[in-house]
């Protein structure tokens, strides 16, 4: 076991609510799901939601409070995922915890966590205040998702100029919520724009999908085998996972699709869009 | 989009929102990256065309200073019409060979 081996990876945004949790549990199953030990943190200690996106509330018995605190060993904290058992949670502490948590102290969770995981995904808390200086010492690289509206991408701009000041390297984008139709008729920023304005490179593009919300109340991501395996947003989010491994997966910019019966039909053959 | 946007879509008597809000990001963006509000640009513009004046005779309704950004890199560009250079007398200090027209804060957009 290679214990320097693991990809240290901060999913944060600036603005609240356009993501985040939802990519974290996403994408750590279709991580687990190709084979990679993974690793999911809860960095969000004020408001924590990944155990509940995981399906994983009921079995928490430790947190990161207790690890850090010397209290338990890792292992007893972090929890299994039932189907998905290459995946693991660390759950957020307590939310007093805020009050003495330091960088240091979540680069030593991100740390211990990392020497038994292929990747660790941090789940990072809205705004650019303590939490998210926290958790973003803890990571190498980042993922910024945002939605195509401006207070999103202003936000996300911030966040960037953040993370390029500490040295967190590369910084690739998730475009979140994206409505095709809307940006066809240019009443949304469109991909373009917003990877132009943010200068990063792409590393996914997610449709609004109601399903996102059907496996919210489920507390089953999607991208667990069985469930909307056939929703857009799935689809979206696997292909972030085989890109973040370093496989060629082709986006293709709604904006620019043509609707109709033939793009219907391309879209049909080819499901791989997105 | 309703029917009616589309009308005015097409008669170009509005521009998609999407366009607009491209726009006014780019300008909250350039500001941001530089932590400079409108006020102080405005102040700085003002200086910039007094400076520039007593050089040069530029058209001060043509004149702007703005930020651009572009790979979030943040430039201030001044675009200054020049009328005419300003005969030496006005020009303090400056010897008597040194009359130039180029205009040193014009910049390629
Ligand atoms: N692609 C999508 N389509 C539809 N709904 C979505 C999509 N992505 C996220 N949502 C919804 O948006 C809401 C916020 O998502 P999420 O909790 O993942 O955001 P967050 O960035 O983690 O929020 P916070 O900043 O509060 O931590 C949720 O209700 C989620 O179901
Ligand atoms: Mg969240």
């Amino acid at each position: 076991m290679n214990a320097t081996s693991a990809r240290t990876i901060l999913i944060c945004s600036g603005k609240g609510g356009v993501g985040k949790t939802t990519l974290t549990a996403n994408l750590g199953i279709a991580l687990a799901r190709q084979g990679a030990r993974t690793a999911v943190i809860d960095a969000d200690f004020g408001l924590r939601n990944l155990d509940l996106l995981l399906g994983l509330e009921n079995r928490i018995v430790y947190t990161a409070q207790e690890v850090l605190a010397g209290s338990c060993r890792l292992e007893q904290a972090l929890v299994k995922h039932k189907q998905e058992p290459n995946l693991a949670l660390l759950p957020a502490g307590n939310p007093r915890m805020l009050d003495w948590l330091k960088p240091e102290d979540m680069k030593t969770i991100a740390a211990q966590v990392g020497q038994q995981s292929d990747y660790v995904l941090i789940d990072c808390p809205a705004g650019v205040e303590g939490g998210f200086r926290n958790a973003a010492a803890a990571a190498e690289e980042a993922i910024v998702v945002t939605t195509p509206e401006l207070s999103a991408v202003r936000d996300a701009d911030r966040v960037i100029g953040l993370l390029n000041s500490q040295g967190i390297q590369p910084i690739q984008l998730v475009l979140n919520r994206v409505r095709p139709k809307m940006m066809a008729n240019q009443e949304m920023l469109s991909v373009q724009d917003v990877t132009d304005i943010l200068a990063l490179p792409l590393l996914g593009l997610v449709l609004e999908d109601e399903q996102v919300i059907v496996s919210t109340n489920r507390g089953e991501p999607l991208t667990l085998e069985g469930h909307g395996a056939g929703s857009p947003a799935a689809r979206a989010y696997i292909n972030v996972a085989r890109r973040l491994c370093g496989e060629d997966v082709p986006l293709v910019d709604p904006s620019k699709e043509r609707s109709g019966l033939r793009a219907k039909l391309g879209r049909l053959i080819s499901k791989n869009l997105f | 989009m309703t029917l009616r946007d589309l009308i005015n879509r097409l008669l170009r008597r509005e521009q998609a929102s999407g366009e607009t809000a491209k726009q006014r990001l780019q300008l909250v963006l350039a500001h941001d990256r530089s932590d400079l509000n409108p006020e102080l640009l405005q102040r700085m513009r003002q200086e910039i065309l007094e400076v520039v004046s007593r050089y040069v005779e530029i058209d001060v309704e043509e004149g702007e200073v703005s930020l651009e950004t572009e790979d979030r890199v943040t430039a201030l560009v001044a675009n200054l019409p020049i009328k005419r250079a300003r005969s030496l007398p006005l020009i303090p200090g400056l010897g008597d060979s040194d009359q130039s027209t180029a205009d040193p804060l014009r910049r390629a957009s």
